[in-house]
């Protein structure tokens, strides 16, 4: 009966695509996604350049990219693109060399023919754009002109080289006062603020404990030796140290300089001096040192030092090998460029191998299976690590999608005459790639409504006694298992008096509506709203931030707004770290189970015959002295079966609206991997995909915004 | 399909007392009935999804999309994994059979058009009717049209080809 049947199925889905490609479409392929990179790999340099024209550094970069667009372009058969790349290269190619000037009008111009190198690429990748080509000569002309001007008799700076900050490694020795922990001080503090400095050694000295019947428990025995390397400079150091400083012995020196110039001259030994000039072979050099002691080993038996001593010593040797290992290998790590459906392969692979261990730990937990216990518990390790590391793969540093965010801020606030800056942080906080991508649109529309509504001119800055330049920081951090993404400006403000009166006006809120002022920010995200007194190109449409919302929600993320009048306004965003996982609570309802997301979450309670009693029909119970609305979960989704007597309601937060979800029973937390549901059940209402559980079931992932909507209807 | 050979092979299965047949390249894996996760708010012969191995499937009872009444299980029930096209996306749906039969080979001379009249189902869903020899037919269907309107739920009526058709038609457009 259970016959299967081994029948190639062919796969035809891609066929119209791979119709269209030649034998060369693979390389085009790679070569449009290359030089995507190196387009942004541009635009990133010219504004840091712009920032400082004496950053050489930059100028390398900036060279180096366009040469590659270039020369891979022509290889790949490009060679319109390698053709214009060509000026721009003539044109770098004399910055570099000091030359020509970096000025406002050697950017511009440099930016104008990145944008057409990425519009002659997208109209060669089949895009639906047209290169112009008169655009194309005017700024080959213009190049040519930047070529053919004499610069002779202009003094130009040499270029300096770039006044990086210098990583240093300190040698800290640290010995409290016996009587540290009598002035409430626990050195272990001190410590984990120096490991925020940098790159921390530490080496604890526990010789001077006595033994037991000496010993006072308050006095403190312990005395540290720490290595740090840090770019950080010795007073942010001592200032760690601020209010111990008298109490205890300090001693911070520097014992080793790092530079990116740094070259690992390493001074040959005696002995391989000696092998190389054959007056003695390596081996018998090598026995006559087994006769020799360690340095460390000689002075301790001469009782010069104790072994804690020699302990850290030896710590502080292996700490600056590191460093300096660490530094070599930062110059020379090398990826590969995988596609990413073969990723999310792998990542559905691993889902899949999560689940099958789930099975396999269940089965094995029953008593009778000892023998079995330890390598099934072997295997669990193992394949949350192989998950995590699958996971990890496709997480990509947001700061590669701060470049377009710099550009924006740069042309926009030049179109408004404004003078802002946007500052970044965070840059190396790691998200999916998936999220990243589908973020930068949103973001775009927050940055764009700081320019246009947040920040003033200058001028008008000038009056209120803010600093000319405005500044826009965009920031990305992890905060537990999500990341927080924020969009700060210094501009004016938003008036929540204000917001409300235009809610009112528009009959989003009642008039006798008490709302906090967190309450009254998020009907900035209802449709169809806007405070902007006058529309704008930009923005102010009211047809933005109910946009940004829905993008927010559907990536499983939070939006919220802080705000001052004068002060400015930040959008803080919490994002999850993938979209493949998601914590949920398991709850069930007869003997189907059904997945919540636990982000949502609030608490969870019981309802009670007595509650429902009270509840007289309307589906309303009052749980901590708010009435709260609820759905249950039978009735919504029509499933047969009586409600047990005592339910379990689930509290969950929606757009600030507390509702309950009723199930009849909590099963637990677990973190599930989200399968899609195909386009059968797509349109399901109320569920938005389906997860396998550790016993092989299926079971469903709740949309709770849209039960709340369906429960409305 | 496979014109030029003109053997095909079939995957013959029973619904109440009709057997079926499905085209064996269009078949995956057959399958022992196993739990079925129902999908609320959905058409009830969209009656949930499975586990197959680590991927969701969704299973299709074709007795009520046919007009029949809903599949009782039984030992010989099973699902049937198949691949459709729906909407020009190739996904894999289960179909519910009362038991599978055998796999024959049909010549394209042995398979006639569906009668236009004597039969309770729709006559759109069927490719054809194959001759197995001494007038034992069976009903070879189009799983992608019996399965391209699932999407909108609407329920199997033999008097609504033309709007069928009309689905059909769009669907090519796009």
């Amino acid at each position: 009966m259970n016959a299967e049947l081994h029948t190639e199925i062919p796969e035809n889905s891609d066929l119209d695509r791979e119709d269209k490609m030649n034998e060369s479409g693979k390389y085009t392929d790679t070569y449009y996604q290359e030089t995507e990179e190196r387009l942004a790999e541009v635009e990133e340099a010219v504004l840091d350049i712009e920032q400082n024209p004496h950053d050489k550094e930059g100028v390398n970069r900036l060279f180096r990219a366009m040469h590659t667009i270039k020369g891979s372009g022509a290889m790949c058969g490009f060679d319109d693109i390698a053709a214009f790349t060509h000026h721009v290269e003539n044109v770098l190619e004399k910055v570099r060399r000091g030359v020509i000037p970096v000025t406002k009008e050697l950017t511009d111009i440099i930016l104008a023919s990145r944008d057409q190198i990425k519009i002659m690429l997208e109209a060669a990748y089949g895009k639906d754009v047209v290169a112009d080509a008169e655009h194309s000569a005017c700024i080959t002309v213009a190049l040519k002109n930047l070529l053919a001007e004499s610069w002779q008799g202009k003094t130009i700076d040499p270029p300096l080289s770039e006044d990086k900050e210098q990583s240093r490694t300190y040698r800290i020795q640290f010995r409290p006062g016996k009587g540290i922990f009598g002035t409430g001080t626990d050195p272990a503090f001190l410590l984990a603020e120096l490991a925020e400095l940098g790159e921390c050694s530490l080496d604890g000295h526990k010789h001077s404990i006595p033994e037991l019947k000496d010993f006072e428990p308050e006095q403190c025995y312990l005395y540290w030796n720490i290595i740090l390397t840090t770019e950080k400079d010795m007073n942010i150091i001592r200032d760690v140290f601020i209010f111990v400083e008298d109490s205890c012995e300090l001693r911070i020196d520097v014992i080793g300089e790092h530079t990116d110039s740094d070259v690992e001259t390493e001074h040959k030994k005696i002995g391989e001096i000696l092998v190389e000039r054959r007056d003695i072979s390596s081996e018998e050099l090598r026995n006559a040192l087994r006769t020799q002691k360690r340095v460390g080993e000689i002075l301790v038996e001469h009782e010069a030092i104790d072994q804690d001593a020699v302990h850290s010593a030896l710590i502080e040797q292996r700490h600056v090998r590191t460093i300096s290992k660490k530094r070599q290998e930062a110059a020379s790590v090398s990826g590969i460029r995988v596609a990413a459906d073969k990723l999310d392969t792998l990542v559905n692979l691993v889902g899949e191998l999560v689940i099958t261990q789930a099975r396999i730990s269940q089965v094995v937990s029953s008593p009778d299976n000892t023998e079995l216990a330890n390598p099934v518990e072997e295997l669990e390790r193992l394949t949350m690590e192989l998950r995590d590391c699958a996971l990890n793969m496709r997480m990509i540093p947001i700061g590669i999608s701060f470049g377009k965010f710099r550009r924006l801020v740069r042309d926009l606030s030049a179109d408004l005459d404004k003078n802002i800056e946007l500052i970044t942080e965070g840059a190396e906080t790691e998200l999916d790639k998936t999220i990243i991508d589908r973020l930068s649109d949103p973001l775009v529309h927050l940055i764009r409504n700081s320019i246009d509504h947040g920040i003033h001119t200058p001028e008008e800055r000038k009056d209120m006694g803010k600093p000319r330049v405005g500044k826009i920081h965009l920031s990305a951090t992890h905060r537990g298992a999500n990341v927080e993404i924020i969009v700060r400006d210094d501009g004016m403000g938003i008036d929540a008096e204000l917001v409300f009166a235009q809610a009112l006006e528009k009959g989003l809120v009642s008039e006798d509506a008490e709302l906090s002022r967190a309450e009254i920010f998020s009907l900035l995200f209802t449709p169809g709203f806007s405070t902007a007194k006058e529309v704008s190109d930009i923005s102010g449409r009211g047809v933005g931030l109910d946009v940004v919302r829905r993008e927010i929600d559907s990536l499983g993320g939070t939006i919220r707004i802080s705000s001052e009048v004068g002060r400015g306004t930040a959008f803080v965003l919490s994002m999850p770290l993938t979209l493949a996982i998601i914590d949920g609570l398991l709850v069930g309802v007869g003997p189907e189970r059904f997945v919540l997301p636990l982000s949502m979450i609030e608490e969870c309670a019981e309802l009670t015959p007595e509650q429902i009693a009270k509840t007289r029909g309307r589906n309303m119970t009052p749980i901590r002295g708010e009435l709260i609305p609820f759905i249950r979960l039978r009735d919504i989704f029509t499933m047969s079966g009586t409600n047990p007597s005592i339910e379990q309601i689930v509290i969950v937060k929606v757009d600030n609206l507390r509702v309950g979800i009723v199930a009849d029973e909590i099963v637990g937390n677990l973190q599930t991997v989200i399968k899609p549901l195909d386009r059968l059940y797509r349109d399901a209402e109320g569920i938005s995909g389906a997860t396998i559980m550790g016993d092989g079931t299926v079971a469903l992932i709740a949309d709770i915004s849209e039960l709340i909507r369906c429960a409305k209807d | 399909m496979n014109e030029a050979a003109n053997m095909t092979q079939y995957l013959t299965f029973t619904l109440e007392k009709d057997e079926f047949a499905l085209e064996v390249v269009r078949v995956r894996e057959v399958m022992d009935y196993t739990h079925i996760t129902k999908v609320p708010r959905m058409p009830e012969h969209l009656c949930g999804v499975i586990n197959l191995r680590g991927n969701v499937v969704s299973v299709v009872d074709l007795r009520l999309k046919l007009g029949m009444e809903a599949v009782r299980k039984s030992e010989n029930t099973c699902i049937v994994v198949v691949e459709v096209r729906i909407d020009g996306e190739m996904l894999q749906v289960g179909i519910l059979a009362d038991s599978v039969q055998e796999v024959i080979d049909l010549d394209d001379e042995h398979i006639s058009p569906p009668p236009r009249i004597g039969t309770k189902l729709n006559t759109h869903f069927i490719r054809g009717m194959g001759n197995r020899g001494a007038d034992d037919f069976v009903i070879i269907l189009d799983m992608d049209k019996v399965l391209a309107d699932s999407c909108t739920g609407a329920v199997m009526s033999s008097d609504d080809v033309s709007a069928e058709e009309h689905q059909n038609v769009t669907l090519l457009q796009k």
